[in-house]
């Protein structure tokens, strides 16, 4: 009896363990994947909004003019010296009340923004101060001589930055990207926090409902561990890529 | 060339200055901040359990770190692929799944425990009516130790092995060998990466407050609720935590200085 007992609470807490995660209209299995599929997308398109900031950004540190680098460096500093948390919530409503009290002003409706659009925004506008930060590193990271051998053939600044400045700076920019994209994955669950139904909150609802909390979290703990492991190994292979022809580390 | 460079500043400084003054022109006409005085007491009651939970499972958690960062180099082998497991698990998979999963699975095992066994019932019930706070402590202690431990492992590797093999040459014994130069030397590699884990381990113990913890962020919560005030409460604590990440950041540098370090 004992051990019955706890293998159904800890495994299952109720009988109907694997019907009630079918695709069926009983099961949740369709709710979560929709909702995986809610996370994952979140999470690609802040990646890329936060990649473009980061590029703009670190050229900007780069080579900008004092104020845009000051500018530049009072962004990065408060989006990382913040909760992503905290930035998540103030950016939610004030990005939605700001920009209704802008449309009122204007003579507008006020409009209710879409939960996908302002997670992705958000999430990319926090992501954008890290990607700033690992591009920077790994464009300082490029030996000079390299960039002034360009300069020295008479390259414009664009295709040195197509033919030297890129290639030589992704072997450093890789590692730190792929840990970014990892962070934005697990950043999308704080979504959840202000009410947006992506993977995490859609587990905490079916849970709820069901009262099969352990059966539910492993589930979506599984998905996110899928999720990370398939890109580790992606990102593995990418920076394998970009390494050939250069000695190994260690 | 100039006039776009000059027309590039006065768009940058002219947004800069509209911001400004709207920031402050709400700050100052629109702004609500009466509500202080009254959750002062409570604001630091929050922000001492924030302290609390940090610190706490900073300490725990370093402490697990150690011998999952050091079975993971050692082995036994079993043991090895336990601690990697852990770390795994732990790193990839959302803090806030983590701590959901253990506030509301354990949080509803323990009563049904209670329900099947009346002795457990009685000799355990603090256990069933314990309070988020130690949940949230578990869930932080758990994380830190996943991301510490994997440093952990890292920082043993990076011991040169020459150093062990005289340690051993002296007949030291292989507790010994840890205590007196694997371990000491271990930490002075870890010391400079601990200022950034803690910070982002302050950064992850908000959202304690989805757990019923009262801490800097629950206050927040509670203030922003009653008062129907949104981004006052925010702000304060925006603020709040800027000035504990710098805290922690100076702290840390201040230790570093102690620390004599060979270069």
């Amino acid at each position: 009896m004992p051990r019955a007992f706890f293998f159904w609470g800890i495994m299952a807490d109720k009988p109907g363990f694997p019907e009630i995660l079918s695709f069926s209209p009983t099961g949740y299995g369709d709710e979560l994947a929709w909702a995986a599929a809610i996370s994952i997308s979140i999470a690609i398109l802040a990646y890329a909004l936060g990649l473009l900031i980061g590029i703009i950004g670190a050229l900007g540190k780069l080579g900008g003019s004092e104020l845009t680098q000051k500018v530049l460096h009072g962004y990065t500093t408060l989006v990382r010296a913040v909760p992503e948390l905290i930035l998540i919530l103030l950016l939610f409503y004030a990005g939605t009340s700001g920009l209704n009290a802008l449309l009122a002003e204007a003579g507008f409706e006020s409009i209710t923004i879409n939960g996908f659009i302002a997670g992705v925004c958000v999430l990319g506008f926090v992501q954008g101060a890290y990607s700033t930060e690992v591009l920077r590193a790994a464009i300082q990271a490029i030996p000079i001589g390299q960039i002034e051998a360009a300069r020295a053939y008479g390259m414009s600044p664009f295709l040195q930055f197509r033919r030297i400045t890129l290639p030589a700076m992704l072997s450093f920019a890789i590692p730190g990207m792929a840990n970014l994209w990892l962070i934005v994955t697990k950043g999308t669950a704080l979504l959840a926090v202000v009410g947006y139904t992506e993977l995490t909150l859609a587990t905490k609802q079916a849970a709820g409902n069901t009262k099969m909390y352990f059966t539910f979290y492993i589930v979506a703990g599984a998905i996110y561990l899928c999720v990370t492991l398939l890109s580790e190994q992606g990102f593995g292979w990418l920076e394998r890529r970009v390494r050939r022809g250069q000695r190994a580390l260690t | 060339m100039n006039s776009l460079k000059l027309a590039a500043k006065i768009l940058i400084y002219g947004t800069l200055l509209i911001v400004a003054a709207l920031i402050l022109y709400w700050l100052v006409f629109h702004s609500r901040w009466s509500w202080f005085v009254e959750y002062l007491p409570l604001l630091i009651k929050g922000l001492w359990l924030t302290i609390l939970l940090l610190v706490l499972s900073v300490v725990l958690g370093g402490l697990l770190a150690i011998p999952i960062g050091l079975v993971q180099v050692t082995g036994p082998a079993p043991l090895a692929w336990a601690a990697k497991t852990f770390c795994t698990v732990i790193r990839g998979t959302p803090l806030l799944v983590q701590l959901w999963l253990i506030y509301y699975g354990l949080g509803s095992l323990f009563p049904q425990i209670g329900m099947a066994y009346p002795g457990f019932k009685e000799n355990f019930m603090w256990l069933i009516r314990l309070d988020g706070f130690y949940y949230a402590l578990f869930a932080f202690t758990i994380s830190f130790a996943g991301y510490e431990g994997e440093v952990m492992r890292g920082a043993f590797l990076g011991v040169p092995r020459g150093e062990l093999e005289a340690a051993r040459a002296f007949g030291m014994s292989p507790w010994k060998v840890l205590t007196r130069v694997w371990f000491p030397r271990a930490v002075r590699f870890v010391l400079p990466t601990l200022a950034g884990e803690t910070v982002l381990q302050l950064q992850s113990t908000p959202l304690a407050f989805t757990v019923t913890v009262m801490d800097l962020m629950g206050v927040t919560s509670k203030i922003r609720q009653d008062t129907f005030r949104i981004f006052e409460p925010l702000m304060l604590l925006a603020v709040l935590y800027m000035c504990l990440t710098f805290v922690i950041v100076w702290g840390f540098s201040f230790v570093e200085k102690m620390v004599p370090q060979k270069r």
